[in-house]
């Protein structure tokens, strides 16, 4: 690894530690009774509400429908991520400090994947949230799942339901970003070099 | 035809009289009905979704609460219960508020509320609180702006017809009150006649800046004369409050006739930092009295009442230039301090012109004793010492001023209708415009304080008659608010209040808005029995009593099914509204109870009474419209006959198999 991706790498690991101070993704719920909106804010270890109570008036409303309250304590994701950014980090750290080329290699297919299986997961989260709903609720549509979009915007009942990356999000996106940058230069600082040379 | 001919009659001589009073023609539009222009619908329109620029306070009179619009759209946003009950929302009926409502004469659901005004800070609105005072039983009460509720009632002992309140000074330091009614002091069994010797006026100073801790500072012990309105002073002149007075006559009968003799009647001029010295001093003597002061804990939801016992009476002979007399023309009304806090306007009722007096002149003539002679101690300051002049022909009936803040005062003139608009440093009239008919007082946002808003004025009238749809011998009170931002008035707007606005206040939006709470956090309950969680709701009986501590959220009660209830026992429902969402109150009622329903808002905790007197079930229900289930908002308590052994036993959702 030459110097410049070495950097990089070490920056795209440092950033990776603002994720615990910004939430990573935001889903927003606005309805005629609610044209101020209601947030819910998930971080890397807890999930909030845009306000001190949008969670609770979340879960309030949702029981119409028989979905699931929203636990932040019973959801084990929250409890391994700060560990899984918390290894990215160290893991990010170690190999620009090493500075073996492999190791930034791993360091991205690693994050990629995790990255890869974190959104699969709030797919699958938001899945179950949206169709496992309690048979006795007191409001039930036919054939119409409460499912939130993994990102984007939907309308559910009266609910316009939007789900996008926060904050924490973009922070991380930027990280993953900077290791591919690492690789590119890595590979037209060095590999680019040897090419000029075999011609000469 | 025969009203039609009285009201005629009526009118034609109260213009003849005007004609002879003033000097002025007749006024072709003081009969007519209208004068706005189309233009004008432009200037109060506050479309769908837009909020007004101005709140306003109107008392509501003879109904004992506080009426709140929005201007200049004219809307209704709140009516505020004070000193009367509430069936709606349960204020006054259930134990956390019943306690508000005690007088040393008991239990009083009712009252006669006169004058709202807004707390202030440096001479300016600063939208904490809102003071009205009880004219019948005297009392002062706070409404707190946060909420919108009233929090805190003190009673004035020594005290009939507080009148003359609750008026502020410039930092909110206190509220004044005074005695419409002289009456003995201590009260006692006098014949009527002896008024003279017998009757006394009393001048209150309530200790008012600091939420819960209202207090009678001390009271002065005035002449017996009827006293009528106050307003203190501000700039050069706080540190000093002035009282009307009218009766200076002293009849006790046939006042319209007897109390009208006098040329001159008198402005009371107090100097409230002079009578803290005294007090001080220890020259007030402790005079034993009995009277309530009543406060709302918003964090335990619960009213408290404490009684005092004493209270400190200073004598003007004992503590010299604590007050002084200015002779004032005739019956006077409004007593207003200008903007600047300098000129002293009286209004007369019964005069023919409106007195401006001067607080700097009235300094000068204190200071060189310009005294005519002395009432029970007060010295008489010679009229001309004091008076900046006397603004002729004004109108009839002149009762109150306010001002706009760019040297202008406007005055309501009762018996012409009309609001006169006059420049009080030059002494001269610019301009008059109708109202729509008998205005008592006026109101300009802040117009009583150093820096008035001065764009709109709103007069109160006490007749309405021909303006809205009828509906039979009563009709509302109308307000009618006039663009004052240009030379001349313009009436621009009308709508109609409920109960009969004596006075007004207005504040702009903002100063309000933003502070204004939503809901009451739950997590800061400290209601005794508040439940916060559906977990823990339960029923205890204790003897007769039974405590049912039951949770209300959308769309269920917990528990909703309770049995065990005997004819016999008091029923105390205690419930908590678990909601934390802001306009979401749930409601409760049961069948056949003699109190009240109940509004809990959210985070809050009230109790219903109920005493079933049948056995049978009985259902309770939601009685706001609280979401899609509403209406399955419901339960059932079932009631045994007395002495039956039904065990208690409640749930919601499944019947608990093992019974308690
Ligand atoms: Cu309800």
């Amino acid at each position: 690894m030459n110097i410049l991706s070495r950097g990089l790498l070490a920056l795209a690991s440092l950033l990776l530690i603002l994720t615990y101070f910004f939430p990573l993704w935001k889903i927003e719920l606005i309805a005629p009774q609610y044209p101020e909106g209601l947030r819910m804010f998930i971080w890397v270890n807890k999930i909030t509400g845009g306000t001190e109570f949008d969670l609770y008036n979340i879960n309030l409303l949702n029981h119409y429908i028989g979905m699931k309250p929203i636990e932040p304590e019973a959801i084990p994701e929250l409890k391994i991520m700060p560990f899984i950014v918390g290894f990215l980090i160290a893991f990010g750290l170690l190999s620009s400090l090493l500075g073996k080329r492999v190791l930034l290699y791993a360091w991205v297919i690693t994050f990629t994947l995790l990255g890869i299986a974190g959104l699969a997961d709030f797919y699958r989260w938001g899945y179950e949230y949206g169709h496992n709903l309690d048979p006795n609720a007191p409001i039930k549509i036919p054939g119409l799942a409460y499912q939130p979009p993994l990102i984007g915007t939907k309308q559910l009942l009266n609910m316009l339901a939007s789900s996008y990356p926060d904050m924490g999000g973009y922070i991380m996106g930027l990280s993953l970003a900077l290791g591919f940058v690492a690789i590119i230069l890595d590979i037209r600082l060095s590999g680019g070099l040897r090419m000029e040379v075999k011609p000469a | 035809m025969l009203g039609k001919k009285k009201l005629m009659v009526g009118g034609l001589s109260a213009l003849v009289v005007g004609a002879l009073l003033t000097g002025c023609p007749p006024k072709k539009e003081a009969v007519k009905t209208s004068a706005v222009g189309v233009d004008a619908a432009s200037k109060v329109y506050v479309p769908p979704g837009k909020q007004d620029e101005f709140y306003v306070f109107f008392s509501g009179g003879f109904n004992g609460q506080v009426t709140v619009y929005g201007a200049p759209s004219g809307r209704i946003l709140k009516v505020i219960k004070v000193f009367s009950v509430d069936p709606e929302t349960g204020y006054g009926f259930t134990p956390e508020t019943r306690p508000m409502l005690m007088t040393s004469h008991g239990f009083l659901p009712w009252d006669d509320t006169h004058h709202p005004w807004l707390s202030q800070t440096n001479g300016e609105h600063d939208g904490r609180w809102l003071f009205i005072n009880a004219n019948n039983t005297p009392r002062i009460a706070r409404i707190d702006l946060t909420t919108f509720e009233t929090t805190e009632i003190i009673e004035i002992p020594n005290v009939a017809g507080n009148h003359p309140s609750p008026y502020g000074t410039e930092n909110t330091e206190y509220v004044v009150s005074g005695s419409r009614f002289s009456v003995p002091v201590p009260q006692r069994d006098v014949p009527i006649e002896s008024y003279k010797e017998n009757f006394k006026g009393v001048i209150s100073f309530i200790k008012a800046n600091e939420p819960g801790k209202m207090d009678v500072a001390f009271q002065i012990l005035m002449p017996g004369f009827n006293y009528d309105l106050a307003r203190c002073g501000r700039g050069p002149s706080h540190g000093w409050c002035f009282f009307t007075s009218y009766n200076t006559e002293q009849a006790h009968t046939l006042l319209e006739v007897n109390a009208s003799k006098n040329d001159k009647d008198f402005i009371a001029a107090v100097n409230w930092k002079r009578a803290e010295e005294c007090v001080a001093q220890g020259k007030a003597k402790e005079m034993p009295a009995t009277y309530y002061h009543n406060y709302y804990d918003e964090k335990k939801h619960m009213a408290v009442s404490e009684v005092k016992k004493s209270v400190k009476v200073l004598d003007p002979k004992e503590c010299p230039g604590v007050a002084y007399f200015l002779p004032t023309p005739k019956s006077p009304h409004g007593v207003d301090v200008s903007d600047d806090g300098e000129y002293i306007v009286g209004g007369g009722k019964l005069a023919t012109v409106i007195p401006i007096h001067s607080f700097s002149k009235m300094l000068k003539a204190i200071e060189q004793k310009a005294f005519e002679k002395e009432i029970d101690g007060i010295p008489v300051l010679k009229y001309d010492a004091v008076l900046h002049c006397e603004l002729e022909k004004p109108c009839l009936g002149p009762l109150h001023t306010e001002f706009d803040g760019k040297g202008f005062g406007y005055t309501s003139c009762f018996v012409s209708s009309e609001v006169v608009k006059f420049d009080y440093k030059g002494c001269k009239v610019v301009d008059r415009v109708p109202t729509y008919y008998s205005v008592g007082h006026l109101l300009i946002p802040g117009g009583d304080t150093k820096k008035p808003y001065g764009k709109y004025l709103i007069a109160m009238n006490k007749i309405t008659k021909d303006r809205q749809l009828p509906v039979g011998p009563e009709l509302l009170q109308s307000a009618q608010l006039y663009d004052i931002s240009g030379e001349k008035m313009q009436l621009i707007h009308e709508f109609f209040t409920i109960g009969e606005p004596h006075y007004a206040q207005a504040i702009p939006a903002d100063k309000i808005k933003d502070k204004v709470k939503k809901i009451y956090p739950l997590a800061e309950n400290e209601h005794p029995y508040a439940v916060k969680a559906e977990k823990d709701a339960r029923v205890e009986r204790k003897g007769n009593e039974v405590h049912v501590y039951m949770t209300m959220i959308r769309s269920h009660f917990v528990p909703d099914n309770i049995e065990g209830v005997r004819v016999g026992d008091t029923v105390y429902f205690h419930l908590t509204n678990l909601e934390q969402d802001w306009d979401i109150p749930h409601g409760f009622a049961v069948k056949g109870s003699e109190d009240a329903e109940i509004l809990v808002m959210p985070g809050q905790t009230k109790t219903l009474v109920w005493k079933p007197k049948a056995p049978g079930v009985y259902p309770f229900y939601c009685t706001d419209f609280c979401s899609a289930l509403h209406q399955e908002m419901q339960g059932y308590i079932r009631v045994s006959p007395a002495g039956s052994n039904v065990p208690l036993k409640y749930y919601t959702g499944t019947p608990p198999t093992a019974q308690k």
